[in-house]
């Protein structure tokens, strides 16, 4: 159910975060979604994959130090709200969230969100109890 | 104007012939009275006897500042602990402190190579003389302090900080000679400055720096800062202190008392002696010392020496303004740094030592520090505020470690250089100091 994401540490440098992804293109890794944290020294590169595994090996081969993450998929309706409701059920229920970020895709019209937390597991007895569907692992890996 | 015009002109013939008798007493003391002497000459199997001319001197081993911190604290003293009646210390940062014990003939050695300094830099008995080195067991505060009661100047003992009060008294008393750190001294004219006080009005005639490494450039803006010649000071804990080097009017380099110190440059990497004008590592021996004699000190600094008489007709030999260090060593806002405390500091937040690079600047007047750490797996996290906690929290073992807070930088693993030949390069200094 969780998904593991690929946290990557990059410095904040011209040339850096494409040497990154080059690595991960020239292997055939494809990115579902991507965020980035950045400071003015150095960013956190934040990636779900098709293969995180692979990924990891290629970019640790590459002198990068990266971390799987676990993290949660949600679905969203893909629609003014669709957000704000997830978001309304979090708040209310007291999750501290550590970060966030959402994509498309064309199979359906919903979007998925994707969220970090301290407590994980909390959340997705809270997640699951309010009836937001939660989104196998696999089927992001796969879109 | 001359402390000891006999003293301080004597033909080279006489000068070498007085360092051969006093290194000969010397050596022989220490054989005798030191056993941490008797015991290394014995092993190199050389001996008091051996020293018949001053080249002699090349047969005795180097000793390196882990030979002076092994005997800790009173190992080296030549005579009873009742007859010692001061001691200073460096400040131990990387290890054990060297302590350095004077019997009273000892202070009033150094009391006379300052007050010698004093009378090179044109001050006499007239003067008021305003004394910022810190005092307690930095050797910078006391020696400058007795030099001055030697000449009958006026010492104000005002020790380092409270720069107000500094600005104040130094308008208020008519201070004639400042003593400070090239770093505090600027300081201090800004200082004043925002005070109201025009510290080129305050009637200064000369200005006493040391302890920390200087450039031409900085001496120019120190002396236009207060309008009055400022003379560099070289001395060292381990050998005396301050004094061991004072430059006079000409401003071209310090003499070296040589009645009191046999200065030799080496080559730091063949430990082979260097001639006249050639760069290299200096090593100062204590020819008249019955506290503490040190023979053949590696003081680590990078000078060259001249022995053509001064312009100010002194013969003693000039040592140029110190251009390097053969070691690691940075002095950063007054304070001696090795590398090695900032490893200590890095290798307790990670089980491994990372790479790191020391970057020194002075974008102004004060020195910055950062440090560049590699980041690994386990200093890693997957969150903005834990990198940020990181970095804090290395910059407090650093600062616990050295006594400044550094800027800390998180940089991707492999992205410092790496060595080459030998040692890694972690020191850049960009502050334009050598």
């Amino acid at each position: 159910m969780k998904i593991k994401q690929l946290s990557i540490f990059i410095e904040n440098q011209p040339g850096r975060l494409y040497k990154a992804l080059e690595i991960l293109a020239q292997e055939d890794v494809n990115i579902r979604a991507l965020s980035l944290a950045d400071t003015s020294e150095f960013a956190i590169l934040r990636l779900v994959v098709n293969s995180p595994e692979k990924g990891m090996e290629i970019l640790e081969k590459n002198n990068f130090i990266v971390k799987l993450t676990d993290i949660i998929g949600v679905e969203l309706d893909d629609t003014p709200g669709g957000l704000t409701k997830v978001l309304k059920i979090l708040n209310d229920e007291n999750i501290d969230l550590e970060y966030l970020y959402a994509f498309t895709h064309d199979q359906t019209s919903k979007a998925i969100l994707l969220l970090h937390a301290n407590d994980l597991d909390e959340m997705i007895n809270v997640l699951d109890s309010n009836n937001v569907k939660i989104v196998p692992a696999d089927v992001v890996y796969n879109l | 104007m001359f402390w000891d015009e006999k003293a301080e002109c004597m033909s080279r013939e006489e000068i070498e012939e007085l360092q051969l008798r006093k290194l000969q007493a010397t050596v022989k003391r220490a054989f005798d009275k030191v056993p941490f002497y008797n015991k290394k000459y014995t092993e190199c199997e050389v001996f008091p006897e051996d020293i018949e001319t001053l080249k002699d001197i090349e047969k005795l081993p180097i000793l390196t500042k882990d030979d002076l911190r092994a005997s800790y604290p009173f190992g080296l003293f030549a005579v009873d602990q009742k007859d010692i009646v001061e001691v200073h210390s460096s400040s131990g940062t990387t290890g054990k402190p060297v302590v350095s014990g004077y019997t009273k003939k000892d202070l009033d050695i150094w009391a006379e190579l300052i007050a010698r300094g004093l009378k090179m830099m044109g001050l006499d008995e007239n003067d008021i003389i305003q004394n910022t080195h810190g005092y307690g067991m930095f050797t910078g505060g006391f020696g400058v302090h007795y030099g001055v009661l030697k000449i009958g100047a006026t010492i104000i003992p005002i020790s380092t900080g409270q720069t107000r009060r500094q600005v104040e008294i130094m308008n208020d008393f008519g201070t004639t000679c400042l003593i400070f750190t090239p770093s505090y001294g600027l300081h201090l004219g800004e200082v004043a400055r925002e005070e109201g006080v025009d510290p080129t009005k305050v009637g200064l005639k000369a200005i006493g720096f040391g302890s920390e490494p200087y450039t031409e450039e900085i001496r120019q803006r120190i002396q236009e800062s207060f309008n009055a010649p400022a003379y560099n000071i070289y001395g060292l804990t381990e050998i005396m202190g301050p004094g061991v080097g004072m430059e006079c009017c000409a401003q071209n380099g310090l003499h070296i008392a040589e009645d009191y110190f046999y200065p030799e440059i080496i080559d730091t990497n063949t430990n082979k002696i260097l001639g006249e004008g050639q760069k290299g590592e200096l090593i100062l021996t204590n020819l008249e010392r019955e506290g503490m004699p040190v023979i053949r000190f590696r003081t680590k600094d990078i000078t060259a020496l001249h022995y053509d008489t001064c312009k100010c007709g002194r013969t003693h030999v000039r040592m140029e303004r110190i251009t390097g260090r053969a070691d690691d060593m940075i002095k950063v806002k007054g304070v001696a740094v090795f590398p090695s405390q900032i490893e200590k500091a890095l290798l307790k937040v990670s089980d491994v030592e990372p790479h790191y690079q020391i970057i020194v600047t002075r974008p102004d007047i004060l020195d910055e520090i950062e440090v560049k750490v590699e980041a690994s797996q386990s200093l890693f996290f997957d969150g903005v505020k834990e990198m940020m906690n990181v970095q804090n929290k290395i910059a407090d073992y650093i600062q616990n470690e050295i006594g400044i807070r550094v800027k800390v930088t998180l940089v991707e693993p492999k992205s410092l250089p790496r060595a080459t030949k030998g040692k890694a390069k972690r020191v850049i200094d960009k502050r334009n100091l050598h």
